[in-house]
């Protein structure tokens, strides 16, 4: 009896949480605003994607097959990633720029930095930014979402092309979408940015599954919603145009690139919304959510020094 | 403010089972170090006849204890054993004749002042029998003027473990008597019972038990992992840090286990001093939960045997799974620090497997005392004790939480234990280096005024 006992070090016992369920609930988050993609831009959503997300899991496979790693796919990380940037991208990005994309962020930004937890930048954003400058013209074409004529005549009728809520705003604002339009998601837009009703629903049950703290959303959002009303900016539109609440909810709360503790979320938060509203007020591009959100990748280490912890008892030298 | 910890699974299924006393084993084996501090030193010999109660092992030293014998027998032979910490130790091996025959000279100590209190603690060799094994007497050996508050501490937060529970609903009453006794000797402005709110059973009788005890009160604490930590009933219970390197005294707390100080209590009244253990056997291999009453040093397989296996155990505990140790034999006695033996089937016992650190902060965030475990493996793995030194590893306490949480099953606890001793062997290293200096300093500055 009792041959081979296994001697190991304390705690024995763990929680069920690792880091598949982590990424699992990411994208189960994901799923309405996945929804709202395909009934607001039809079944070419569903297939941008689909090649999003199948590139970016190959690429990590293939680039740990090379140098001989450890294949990570089955965390999940890399199909959330490439999700995160189709629901980035508009409906009529040609498949191969889409492609790139996915390639861009799991490649170049996350397993050349060393694989999960090590990349510095939030492998989504960077592609899509990098897309932006590289692909402006399609990364830029707006359709016009399904439903528009029917929930409203006050959008600009064009069976080609349409101007997203950012772009009339900075013309003037003729012809924006009623707010109730907004929240849904029928405007013009990236796949999984448009719809509120469907990004809050996903954000509600991360925040419920404590996979996230509702600490950066609120402000991110806050900030944006308080300064856009202090500069005389439509508060409202302000809130639910552009990528603010897949910024604030899937992108912004983003483990490795952004800080752990509640006073740095805050931080981080309220730097995006910061610098999302002096790119959307004062800047050349309609929108700045990932311009920030980026920029604040950057200074996350910084606002890690600064927040960080004080041991309890712990005495300086 | 509030600390932090985590949730674990209570799994408390033995704590309506009252104690149950096992048949005596046909051989005890009672290792020297069951404290911290000094190993206690063997006062008999291979042959002699002992009985229970009758001092087999005297105190190694000031932080030490003296150990009594729990059976009456005869003794085999002194040997070595490999100790829970990986160190060989002497252990004094006992063949018991099932007599349980009483050591004559049991009688009450006389106590009429605190000095002869303490004396009394240290005879009846106790220990912090929470888990730590510091000698209790030891930690009394303060001034009143020092203590502020005594905390009797009865949150037994480790998942399965009942035994101090056991003693709150069996024993109020010796609980209740050991904290008149402090109060007598060290006039505490208060003396607060904490228990965690999921045993309003024990709540109840130690409500009861103390009220007649001045400045004694039951605080009803979360029951939240680790809630029993010292320096987290502490705080939670008196408000209080205490700062680094420092003692729980040096902030005017006692803390004293509750099981310890029922010890103490029926010491003072009948002589008899610690040498049976209430222990919870329990574990997914074990078929028959329960609280069992052992002398100290009855080997767990004995004990398993008494509550009968279910399957083959895989991994078999001193201690609750959050801080236990595990066992490579089941040869390893019970301890007095030994609160429980659980034994885990195969399901239980193996190791979760390991992703990347995905920075998601929950180790950070759970740490009762707030420290960085990430950081800390971060720092360990590229050599960098300055950076332990400054993260404070030192501080930590071993809980768990980190480990618990931690979504990428990162072996945290075990690199924190590696980072410490990296650390002390660093501050080791540092302080010989500036004496060498200093002696060569010393040394020019001779030569000098020789020259």
């Amino acid at each position: 009896m009792a041959k081979n006992l296994t001697v190991s070090v304390s705690p024995h016992l763990h929680a069920e949480i690792t880091t598949q369920t982590i990424m699992r609930d990411v994208l189960l988050a994901m799923l309405p605003a996945v929804v709202a993609s395909v009934v607001f831009f039809g079944p070419r959503a569903l297939l941008v994607e689909a090649v999003c997300v199948a590139v970016a899991i190959l690429c990590e496979w293939a680039f740990e097959k090379i140098c001989k790693r450890p294949v990570t796919v089955s965390d999940l990380s890399a199909a959330v990633t490439g999700l995160l940037l189709a629901l980035n991208l508009p409906v009529g990005i040609p498949l191969w720029q889409a492609a790139f994309g996915s390639f861009v962020a799991i490649v170049l930004v996350k397993q050349m930095f060393g694989g999960i937890g090590y990349n510095f930048a939030n492998p989504a954003i960077t592609a899509r930014v990098i897309m932006l400058v590289a692909f402006s013209g399609t990364m830029t074409s707006w359709v016009v979402p399904n439903f528009v004529d029917a929930v409203s005549s006050s959008t600009v009728v064009d069976a080609v092309s349409s101007a997203t809520p950012l772009a009339i705003l900075k013309q003037g604002g003729e012809g924006l979408p009623t707010l109730l339009e907004m929240f849904l998601g029928a405007r013009g837009g990236s796949l999984g940015e448009t719809s509120c009703l469907a990004l809050l629903l996903g954000g509600i049950y991360l925040i419920a599954r404590k996979v996230i703290t509702w600490h950066t959303p609120v402000a991110f959002i806050g900030t944006v919603v308080v300064l856009t009303a202090l500069l005389g900016q439509q508060p409202l539109y302000q809130m639910m145009a552009g990528g603010l609440f897949i910024g604030a909810f899937f992108m912004a709360t983003d483990y490795t690139t952004s800080p752990p503790t509640p006073a740095g979320k805050l931080i981080f938060g309220f730097g995006c919304g910061l610098i999302t509203v002096a790119i959307r007020v004062w800047g050349n591009y309609p929108e700045g959510v990932s311009f920030s959100i980026l920029l604040m990748n950057i200074l996350n280490p910084y606002i890690c020094m600064w927040t960080q912890p004080k041991p309890l008892g712990g005495v300086k030298e | 403010m509030k600390l932090h910890g985590v949730h674990v699974p209570h799994r408390k299924t033995t704590a309506d089972c009252a104690p149950v006393r096992m048949p005596v084993p046909a051989v005890v084996t009672v290792p020297m170090s069951m404290n911290i501090g000094a190993p206690a030193k063997p006062v008999v010999k291979a042959g002699d006849t002992v009985k229970v109660g009758q001092l087999i092992a005297e105190a190694g030293g000031f932080v030490s204890a003296p150990i009594h014998s729990g059976v009456s027998g005869k003794v085999k032979k002194l040997d070595q054993i490999l100790g829970s910490n990986g160190r060989y130790d002497t252990a004094i091996v006992i063949e018991t004749d099932g007599e349980q025959q009483e050591y004559e000279g049991l009688t009450p100590p006389a106590v009429n002042d605190l000095d002869s209190f303490v004396e009394a603690v240290r005879n009846c060799g106790a220990v912090g029998l929470g888990g730590a094994g510091f000698p209790t007497a030891v930690k009394l050996k303060v001034k009143p003027e020092q203590v502020d508050a005594i905390v009797i501490n009865g949150a037994e937060c480790e998942p399965y473990i009942t035994s101090d529970t056991r003693t709150m609903l069996d024993d109020a009453q010796s609980i209740a008597e050991g904290a008149a006794l402090l109060q007598k000797y060290y006039s505490a402005s208060r003396i607060i019972m904490a228990i965690e709110d999921n045993k309003p059973q024990c709540i109840q009788k130690l409500k009861e038990a103390g009220k007649d005890v001045p400045g004694f009160e039951v605080a009803a604490l979360p029951a939240i992992y680790p809630q029993g930590g010292e320096k987290v009933i502490i705080f939670n219970t008196t408000g209080k840090i205490v700062p680094e390197g420092k003692l729980p005294i040096d902030v005017g707390v006692l803390v004293i286990n509750c099981t310890t100080l029922a010890v103490i209590a029926k010491y003072m009244k009948t002589g008899m001093p610690l040498v049976e253990k209430v222990v919870t056997v329990d574990g997914s291999a074990v078929a028959k939960p329960q609280n069992i009453i052992v002398p100290v040093g009855t080997s767990m397989k004995d004990v398993l045997d008494f509550c009968g296996l279910k399957t083959e155990p895989r991994k078999v505990l001193y201690g609750g799974p959050m801080m236990g140790i595990a066992v490579p034999d089941l040869g390893a006695p019970v301890m007095k620090n030994t609160n429980a033996v659980l034994a885990f089937a195969q399901a239980d016992a193996g190791e979760p497997v390991t992703t990347d650190c995905i920075r998601c902060g929950r180790c950070a965030a759970h740490c009762p005392l707030k420290l960085m475990p990430a950081s800390f493996e971060t720092a360990y793995r590229n050599n960098e004790p300055e950076t332990l030194k400054a993260l404070k590893v030192n501080l930590c306490m071993e809980c768990g939480c980190c480990s618990y949480v931690c979504p990428a099953k990162r072996p945290l606890v075990q690199v924190n234990k590696l980072s410490k001793a990296m650390l002390n062997q660093y501050n080791a290293q540092q302080k010989a280096q500036e004496e060498k200096k200093k002696a060569k300093a010393e040394e020019k500055k001779e030569a000098r005024v020789n020259g």
